[in-house]
């Protein structure tokens, strides 16, 4: 389909799957510092559809759109690097503490305002993992979703999608506008493009401007903008925002400490081996 | 009104067992709250299907019976299942973490502007208290799940919107028969007054779907590797064991990723949640990811020569030894013990 807008649905998350245990705190919080942030693996595989998309028909961009701290300009930086074409940022105080559903109702918004004809985003972010995201953006724009995607391609004016069950694949036909949530089965990132690092490596935005002092003028680069939109860019209801427009709320957070047992400690000897297995016996765990 | 309420999966024209399991946690909390237990069920030529679901409890089947229905798709299923919700008010929904329900789950609860909390491993019923407006909401659904890659379990209320929504991990929750002569009410839905054309748009092409092949979930005894097995070729050490005992092996993520496994055996936060009586766990660290899916076991041996391995605190049984030497032992000595 050539001439489409695309955009990427992207998060920046907390590294969470190579946790240490420094990563509590002894209050039994996380410990977010020594996480380092990332760009979330499955909306990388989102990604990659998206630019694959972009290569295979004429006229096609790719917009990368995050919900975060101003930090987050990190993965826009990371998707232009990898071939996006730009990349707004969504980042205002009053979007902190906002659940699945206040986070759909102002990525819908952003998505309305930028009027891409497919969203494509990852599955499900690492911190979270509720999957949730995808499909209530879909609901808000009143578009069908598609999910679990492993592979797209268009027939005429519609895409065709394989998705990956648990038990299974199957393939759907879906017609655009469409929201579509990919898989981590799915082919990973094209790695960052060295051009592309070069013309990219100062983009900013706003905010991150006037934190820096560099001054791009006189450093002789051309400055490359990254959209900032906060609530009112968006025109959205505050109301629906944050910790208040956010139905679920989370009572109680609780380390995981695993209840030690009294174990029994045994060595591998012949011995110990024969009397674990009569004991099983006897109290008929197994036979 | 304000029932509780579960949307019933269907898997091969049989409730899934998930949603089961639902039914049956459904029935003790609806107990508490004294309400009743109704059920959701869509599907083609699905005559009958309450009788498979009465006998948990069920109070009330809402039967959705048409052929747009025959394979789950999002947006018919989406509009059938708000909008009955929308029309009975359910103070809980309910549903299966499963691709289908983890799909519906948030459009639905997006169109009802109500939360929905993902992959629960545990439901309960309390009280919450709000200092800020001194009000006590009384008997809300807690909606407890691992977060943050299961380094941490959070317990999610939702106090002002109904329906309270949760989907819930296959295999963390009991599945029992309260009753096999329970009858309830059945309720037929018109399909016509909830489904709009463009709810249609999408059109499967294509189905390939494997029956299940492997079933850790409902084994007895399972025989688990763990990355510390070194390759593929030792876990044909653990498929011996597990036959001697007459059990299934799972393996933990590290193992599967290292293509020691496959994911249908993998046990964990990313895998399956099992409980079996007796859990072998063989060159298995024991990280949270892993112990989530596993700690409910009855008894668990962990077999492994790293003497701080986080397994071994929760292990009842903690065997320091290299694991080929160990497993034929095991399966010698019970063979000579066992009648």
């Amino acid at each position: 389909m050539n001439g489409i807008k695309i955009v990427v649905l992207a998060k920046q998350v907390p590294d969470t799957r190579n946790v240490g245990p420094d990563a509590m705190k002894a209050d039994g919080t996380v410990n977010r510092s020594v996480l380092p942030a990332i760009f979330n693996p499955e909306d990388l595989n989102a990604l990659e559809q998206a630019l694959r998309i972009k290569e295979r028909y004429e006229g096609v961009t790719v917009t990368l759109l995050t919900m975060g701290p101003v930090r987050a300009a990190e993965i826009i930086r990371e998707g232009l690097y990898r071939g996006a074409d730009d990349g707004v940022l969504l980042t205002d105080r009053a979007f902190a503490g906002s659940d699945t559903l206040a986070t759909s109702y102002a990525l819908a918004l952003a998505v309305r305002k930028l009027s891409p004809d497919l969203v494509i985003g990852g599955r499900q972010a690492i911190d979270g993992d509720t999957a949730q995201v995808g499909p209530q953006v879909a609901e808000k724009l009143g578009w069908p979703q598609v999910t679990y995607a492993e592979e797209m391609h268009f027939e005429g004016d519609r895409l065709i999608i394989r998705r990956r069950l648990e038990r299974g694949v199957e393939t759907v036909s879906a017609p655009l506008p469409l929201v579509v949530t990919v898989n981590g089965t799915a082919p990973a990132c094209r790695y960052r493009n060295a051009r592309l690092v070069m013309k990219y490596k100062y983009a900013r935005t706003e905010t991150e401007l006037q934190a820096e002092n560099a001054d791009y003028i006189a450093a002789g680069r051309p400055l490359i903008k990254i959209t900032e939109w906060g609530v009112d860019a968006i025109g959205a209801d505050p109301d629906q925002l944050g910790l208040s427009g956010s139905p679920t709320k989370v009572k109680e957070i609780e380390n995981v400490i695993l209840q030690s047992k009294e174990s029994k400690r045994l060595t591998s000897s012949d011995s110990d081996i024969e009397s674990l297995v009569r004991e099983l016996l006897e109290n008929h765990t197994i036979g | 009104m304000n029932n509780l309420f579960v949307f019933c999966e269907l898997d091969e024209g049989r409730p899934a067992e998930v949603s089961l399991e639902l039914l049956t946690r459904g029935r003790a909390l609806a107990n508490t709250l004294d309400c009743r237990l109704e059920a959701v069920v869509l599907g083609n030529g699905i005559d009958g299907i309450e009788d498979q679901l009465f006998p948990y409890g069920v109070d009330v089947v809402h039967v959705a019976d048409d052929p747009v229905l025959e394979h789950y798709r999002t947006m018919p299923y989406a509009s059938v299942v708000a909008g009955i919700f929308k029309q009975e008010q359910p103070q809980i929904a309910l549903m299966g973490a499963t691709t289908t329900g983890r799909d519906l789950g948030p459009r639905v609860s997006s169109a009802l502007h109500s939360g929905l909390t993902a992959d629960c491993t545990s439901l309960e019923i309390g009280d919450h208290y709000v200092k800020k407006s001194d009000a006590t909401y009384k008997n809300i659904l807690y909606q407890i799940r691992p977060a943050f890659g299961g380094n941490i379990i959070a317990t999610i209320i939702n106090p002002d919107h109904r329906p309270q929504m949760a989907t819930v991990r296959e295999g963390v929750m009991k599945c029992e028969i309260v009753n096999k002569n329970y009858r309830g009410e059945v309720k037929r839905i018109d399909i016509s007054e909830f489904i709009r054309p463009e709810d249609l748009a999408v059109e499967i092409i294509e189905r390939h779907m494997e029956p299940r092949k492997v079933d850790i979930k409902s084994a007895r005894i399972i025989v688990s590797g763990g990355y510390g097995m070194g390759s593929k070729e030792n876990f044909a050490l653990l498929y011996e064991l597990a036959s001697v005992l007459g059990g299934e092996v799972a393996a933990s993520r590290a193992a599967v990723d290292a293509g020691f496994a496959g994911h249908e055996r993998q046990v964990g936060q990313t895998g399956v949640t099992v409980r079996p009586k007796l859990y072998i766990a063989c060159g298995i660290s024991g990280q949270i990811q892993h112990t989530a899916g596993m700690n409910q076991s009855g008894k668990i041996i962990a077999i492994n020569n790293d003497p701080m391995a986080p397994i071994n605190s929760i292990a009842d049984y903690v065997i320091n030894g290299d694991v080929a030497e160990v497993i034929p032992r095991l399966i010698k000595h019970y063979k000579a013990n066992a009648r």
